[in-house]
């Protein structure tokens, strides 16, 4: 065997999508089912106890939660085949209740599995070469990438091969499935940062130095949860070849300092917070310069072989423009709405990346029924190569959609009411599962977001307000990213009742910044009102070609706060 | 041992399902309203012991009581909203869980 081989031969974790199994994934897979079987068949028999039981649980996605079970199954970069999608669709009929929720981390999470039917769910998965295995515990979560990646006109490189070539390592670490925490690493091979990597354990960007030498800029110690960080910069320019042995130099010295006697200091966050980016830097440097590099050795042909998974589509050579789309856009107001709103610039002359919302107003954010998932992969395979992504802001893209079909994709999204013209606007809102499903919420997020989605129904209001980015989360956990939303919701409980923190001024982009309090809580029927007031002044006080967040930036905090006190001295009661 | 100021019931998850089940007169119900109350610290002590022998039986999994307040009826309604919503479904999805009729044991 190659030193390739061997790597790929010890590989005990499954890579799917357009990374396709070899054998020796594929049989992983299917022992993992196989042996998860069997210890669900122990757990009903009563052999193993719920606490024997839970770690295996866990480890293969399922968890226990308000209502039922809910299984979450990994989408790693977000990348998905029409046949996948198809599949997600079947098992929500089979198996859940018609539906699923696509979220924050890329994943879809089923809300209804039974214990006794989540072995022949995986199996139904493992058949598409999909599984729900490092989306739970403290090991190297799914690594999360631009969901535009391969398709950005802003790109340096696709960030995925990259994003798989550090799963597979860190796969081959065992050492690393005993984190002192869970870990997530995200990618971004662009300009604009799509992927929130500043507020990851571990975020990279591919950059290119004076001689066009590609690297990397190595992010550490961002997160959100009870204690949001923005992650520092801990090398401005890792060549490639030293990559593996950076992050490994990373993990030792986060594995030597991090806090293993709380859990919640135990974040590489917390580290960096605690003994500053300098001091940190100098010991990841050390490490490096000391270590034995030898073992994490670049290996261009395996880096290579993962590339050619991710290898670009049999485009057309088209025209940039299409006179077809300027026709229809002139005769279908709407359709020129979803086009100016969700439709994106493409590398590719001709063609365009589309976000398909799933925010319709006054909708549940990420959920999906089986139905749209089988239009979304029939969308995918007559106008987008088959493939579809599933984007951090709990969207579905269809990356590759000739200008030409334009048209025609809206025509059957729309009948599939998918055609919701609100990418980024203020009713684009990112909303954790809270209290309707999670069993740690303390609040109720998605009842929030719906009513500010109601109150913004008139489309073409939430054109001029523009980019906006809303986040609720139903507790401090912060899966719904509030410290990052330009109008961050967080659901706590105050006094027996559910009460609603505001932030502002959050950022995940390049220019990430953790929003900043507004004032006390206010009550679920309160928090619309609350952001119309907001929006309202922004609107009153922003220069031209401002988003919310810049006049937020340059107005500054206090003067939204007094929005707010105002707002309580008229009797609002706020 | 906590204060013990309302009357108690007993919540859990069903272990094959993860329906939410409540302990009554004769073992694990579906619907909270047929739940056994506990009035006493000692009843609700009672209650648990009953409860913590089911989880070593893997009947059901993460146990623990809930305050009610007991209608005219007779019957216990959950204090806290988490708990009022447990006993219904998703408040997004009225179609689902209890509150539509769905769930068996
Ligand atoms: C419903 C079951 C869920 C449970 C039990 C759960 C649990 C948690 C917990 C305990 C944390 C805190 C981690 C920490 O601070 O170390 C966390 C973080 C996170 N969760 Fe969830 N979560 C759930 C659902 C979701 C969903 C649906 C999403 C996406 C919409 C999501 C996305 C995230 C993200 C992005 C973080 C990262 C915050 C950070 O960087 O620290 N989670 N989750
Ligand atoms: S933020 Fe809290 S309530 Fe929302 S999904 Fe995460 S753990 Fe659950």
């Amino acid at each position: 065997m190659t030193a390739v081989d061997l790597r790929v031969a010890q590989r005990p974790n499954a890579p799917m999508t357009t990374y396709r199994y070899d054998e020796y994934d594929a049989a992983f897979v299917s022992e993992r089912v196989a042996e998860f079987r069997e210890q669900v068949n122990r757990r009903l028999s009563g052999a193993l106890t719920e606490e024997e039981f839970r770690p295996f649980r866990l480890m293969n996605g399922l968890y226990l939660q308000l209502h039922a079970y809910m299984l979450r199954v990994a989408i790693p970069y977000g990348t998905l085949t029409a046949r996948q999608m198809r599949r997600l669709a079947d098992i929500a009929d089979r198996w859940d209740k018609g539906y699923g929720h696509f979220t924050t981390r890329q994943n879809l999470q089923y809300n209804w599995p039974k214990l006794v039917d989540t072995p022949d769910i995986l199996e139904s998965l493992a058949d598409v070469e999909m599984h729900a295995i490092q989306t739970s515990g403290n090991c190297i979560r799914n690594v999360t990438a631009d969901h535009f990646a391969g398709v950005a006109p802003d790109e340096i490189e696709d960030p995925r091969p990259t994003a798989e070539f550090l799963r597979q390592w860190s796969s081959l670490h065992s050492e690393f499935s005993f984190l002192p925490r869970k870990f997530k690493i995200a990618v971004t091979g662009a300009a604009h940062d799509r992927a929130a990597i500043l507020v990851h354990d571990i975020g990279l960007r591919v950059v290119k130095n004076d001689t066009g030498e590609i690297g990397y800029q190595v992010v550490v110690g961002g997160g959100l949860g009870r204690s949001p960080f923005i992650g520092k910069v801990v090398g401005d320019f890792v060549p490639r070849e030293d990559l593996l042995a950076f992050l490994e130099a990373i993990l030792r010295v986060y594995n030597r300092f991090g806090r293993r006697d709380n859990k919640y200091k135990a974040r590489v966050k917390i580290l960096v917070h605690e003994k500053g980016i300098d001091e940190i830097r100098a010991a990841v440097e050390a490490e490096f310069a000391a270590m034995d590099r030898s073992a994490f050795d670049h290996d261009p042909e395996e880096f290579a072989r993962i590339a050619a998974f991710f290898a670009p589509p049999p485009y057309e050579s088209l025209p940039a423009t299409s006179a077809l789309l300027r026709a229809a856009k002139l005769e279908t107001p709407a359709f020129a709405n979803f086009v100016d709103v969700n439709v994106g610039a493409h590398k590719i002359p001709g063609y365009a990346i589309v976000t398909v919302s799933l925010k319709p107003i006054g909708g549940v954010p990420g959920d999906a029924t089986s139905e749209q998932m089988r239009v979304l992969a029939e969308a995918s395979e007559r106008f987008g190569f088959g493939e579809l992504r599933v984007s951090h802001e709990q969207n579905i893209i269809l990356p590759h959609v000739k200008q030409d079909d334009l048209f025609a994709l809206w025509s059957m999204l729309d009948a599939a009411g998918l055609a919701t013209a609100n990418a980024g606007l203020v009713s684009d809102i990112i909303s954790c599962p809270g209290l309707d499903y999670c069993s740690l919420a303390t609040a109720r997020s998605i009842p929030i977001a719906q009513a500010i989605s109601k109150r913004f129904s008139d489309m073409s209001r939430q054109r001029r307000i523009g980019k906006l980015g809303v986040k609720i989360s139903g507790c401090i956990n912060a899966c719904g990213h509030h410290h990052v939303g330009a109008i961050g919701i967080l659901g706590l409980e105050k006094k027996g009742q559910e009460s609603y923190q505001i932030t502002l001024g959050g950022d995940p982009t390049f220019s990430a910044s953790i929003g900043e309090i507004l004032g006390p809580g206010v009550t679920a029927e309160q928090v619309p009102d609350v952001v119309e007031h907001l929006v309202d002044y922004y609107l009153a006080e922003r220069e031209e070609g401002e988003a919310f967040i810049d006049t937020w930036r340059r107005i500054g905090h206090a003067r939204f706060k007094d929005v707010l006190r105002r707002e309580g001295e008229d009797g609002a009661d706020i | 041992m906590p204060v013990f100021k309302h009357p108690q019931i007993l919540i859990a998850s069903n272990l094959t399902d993860g329906e939410v089940v409540f302990l009554g007169p004769s073992g694990w119900e579906r619907d909270h309203r047929r739940a056994r109350v506990a009035r006493k610290a000692d009843e609700a002590a009672a209650l648990e012991a009953l409860g913590k022998g089911d989880i070593s039986a893997n009947r059901v999994v993460d146990v623990y009581l809930a305050d009610v307040e007991i209608g005219s009826d007779g019957a216990p309604t959950p204090l806290h909203y988490r708990e009022k919503m447990r006993v219904k479904g998703p408040s997004v999805r009225l179609d689902l869980g209890k509150q539509a009729g769905e769930g068996a044991l």
